[in-house]
């Protein structure tokens, strides 16, 4: 246990140092991503004032919130993806990872768990400006803030364990962009990624709650912006806290059966 | 009881692939969507061998013969398809921390460090890793710098080292953490002389040191010269000699070479292939039977001095076996 907490601090900090090696590609890429939430923010603003100022209780200033929030949370969920996993199978970054007497999901969830410290510190200003535009509702209570905090890394744990499994097939089937791409499409309708949840058709919504997206998106984003109250806040957290036993259990299922079938050919 | 004193021991692993096969072309293509047809490549088959504790063991072979996925099993990255690998007295593919804690895998010509950062965060992560304590790490680190005289290296990024740099680096990030047993795969390829004679000192001097034991694939035989009393031989996944360089030299070595210095003038074709012939002294090839006959006859019949009589070089020795193997496209 002191050597996990040791390793990682330590692999966090390593990431952190890369992060900085490339501050200005970290900020512009950053400040690509907010042209898509600015789209749908445009666009539900416009609906919200067209329909006599709200949509679904949504108004103008709600929707500036949920999407500004957006901006952090979407940086949160970005975890090594299955593209990741393809390419660390094909070059042998593996075979390393192997070595260690360290499972490697530890050093993923490390590593980006430090890269996102960097995005935290980068959103800030970014959140600003876009607040100065487009003037949110957000008025969080202290239990909201606690909440929230946590919510995030309770997402990144949440996308990082899903997207790790599909990232495992590449074991059997050295490619899964294509599966990656199928997820993709789900979760942007069945997270709140696209649309606030309760602006979702009711059906689309019961499907949504046994499925782990909106844990991982909607329910963040909710804790900060929404009326919650702590009931539904901490059975919130309690959610993705069981949504993270799922994903650990079914990690460690396919890894042991995928582990055998890795084959290293040259590398 | 018998006690066991083998660190490494392979007992009849194999490693067979199942690679899907098709003819070149759209047709074919087309047929094996329904049709696929797979070949087994037997990359290892049932090799057994064990090493003791503090041996440094050359395990040679032409590329494709199987000395990478052998290593691959016993470091625990790959599952044997049948037999049974030990080391440290662990099974290797249980991937035991405290297994893994004891042994270390190089590959030459792959960089495994943090691209963008200096090598001393590199160490620091493996420090980490390997819950080194502190003390202990500086004072290992520090040692290897000095050995490898890296230290107005280890400041810059990996990125703007040469390769030689880089290999050094990566070797003593693989070693920080005094691993007992080192598998290294070709960890000189692609260096310069004097890159590759310093890192070969290194490995001896930590295998003296720690007594570690040590198996090494290596495509330059002077780094199996200078390291390894015993060789492995490996062709086509199967074992074709273990014993001792030496002995390989007299088992497969054909012809003696014959150097001496003369100031005659008459034709030397007769006793041999003349092979080298500089500055007064001749190099003659002999068949290995024929050498004492030979060299009695130079003496009696040319004015010769500064005589000696050798094995032919290992390079010659190891590329005459892995050629007739391949002729023979199996084992004698």
């Amino acid at each position: 246990m002191r050597r996990h907490v040791g390793f990682y601090l330590a692999a966090m900090k390593m990431s952190i140092l890369e992060q900085f090696q490339y501050r200005a590609q970290n900020y512009f890429y950053m400040i690509g991503m907010i042209a898509e939430p600015i789209i749908y923010l445009v666009v539900w603003s416009s609906v919200a004032n067209q329909q006599g100022g709200s949509v679904g209780g949504y108004t103008a200033g709600t929707f500036a919130a949920y999407y500004i929030v957006w901006t952090l949370v979407r940086n949160m969920n970005i975890v090594f993806t299955p593209y990741g996993w393809e390419w660390r199978l094909q070059h042998g970054r593996l075979s390393a990872e192997l070595m260690r007497p360290i499972h490697p999901i530890h050093n993923d969830v490390a590593y980006f768990a430090g890269w996102k410290v960097v995005v935290i510190v980068l959103w800030l200003p970014l959140a600003a400006v876009l607040a100065l535009i487009f003037k949110p509702s957000l008025n969080p209570t202290w239990l909201q803030l606690v909440v929230f905090f946590f919510a995030i890394w309770g997402a990144y744990l949440i996308r990082t364990m899903f997207l790790s499994l599909l990232g495992m097939i590449a074991f059997w089937t050295t490619r899964v962009g294509a599966i990656y791409e199928l997820y993709f499409a789900l979760e942007l309708i069945l997270s709140g990624r696209l649309v606030p949840m309760t602006l979702m058709p009711a059906w689309v919504q019961r499907v949504a709650l046994f499925l782990p997206f909106q844990s991982a998106f909607y329910f963040p984003i909710n804790a900060l912006v929404g009326q919650l109250g702590p009931v539904e806040l901490l059975s919130g957290l309690g959610l993705q806290l069981v949504w993270i036993l799922v994903g650990v259990g079914l990690v460690n299922i396919v890894w042991s059966r995928g582990i055998k079938r890795f084959s290293a050919v040259g590398n | 009881m018998a006690q066991h004193t083998a660190v490494i021991s392979a007992n009849a692993i194999s490693k067979y692939y199942k690679v899907p096969t098709r003819e070149a072309g759209l047709k074919a293509a087309a047929k094996s969507l329904f049709s696929r047809t797979f070949n087994t490549v037997k990359a290892v088959d049932q090799i057994s061998f064990s090493i003791e504790a503090g041996e440094v063991v050359g395990f040679l072979g032409p590329n494709g013969a199987g000395k990478t996925t052998t290593l691959k099993m016993l470091s625990g990255l790959l599952h044997p398809t049948a037999g049974q690998p030990e080391v440290l007295g662990f099974n290797p593919v249980q991937r035991n921390p405290d297994f893994l804690q004891q042994i270390t895998l190089v590959m030459g010509n792959r960089s495994w460090m943090a691209w963008d950062l200096p090598a001393l965060d590199s160490f620091e992560l493996q420090r980490a890793i390997y819950g080194i304590p502190r003390a202990e790490f500086e004072k290992t680190r520090d040692e290897f710098i000095e050995i490898l005289e890296i230290g107005t290296l280890v400041k810059n990024p990996i990125r703007n080292l040469s390769l030689g740099e880089r290999m050094k680096m990566e070797i003593v990030t693989a070693l920080l953490h005094k691993p007992r047993v080192l598998f290294l795969d070709e960890p000189t390829i692609g260096l310069d002389v004097t890159m590759q004679r310093r890192i070969r000192e290194f490995i001896a001097q930590y295998n003296q040191r720690y007594g570690a034991t040590v198996l090494l694939t290596s495509h330059y035989m002077a780094d199996v010269e200078a390291l390894c009393k015993r060789v492995i031989v490996i062709h086509n996944g199967r074992l074709l000699f273990d014993g001792g360089l030496s002995q390989l030299l007299q088992r497969f070595s054909a012809f003696k070479t014959i150097s001496f210095s003369t100031f005659g003038t008459s034709d030397l074709g007769q006793y041999g292939e003349v092979v080298g012939k500089e500055d007064g002294r001749v190099t003659l090839r002999v068949p290995k039977a024929a050498a004492s006959q030979v060299t009695a006859r130079l003496l009696a019949e040319q004015q010769v001095d500064d005589l000696t009589v050798e094995d032919s070089p290992i390079d010659d020795v190891i590329e005459k076996i892995f050629s007739q193997k391949s002729a023979e496209g199996d084992l004698a």
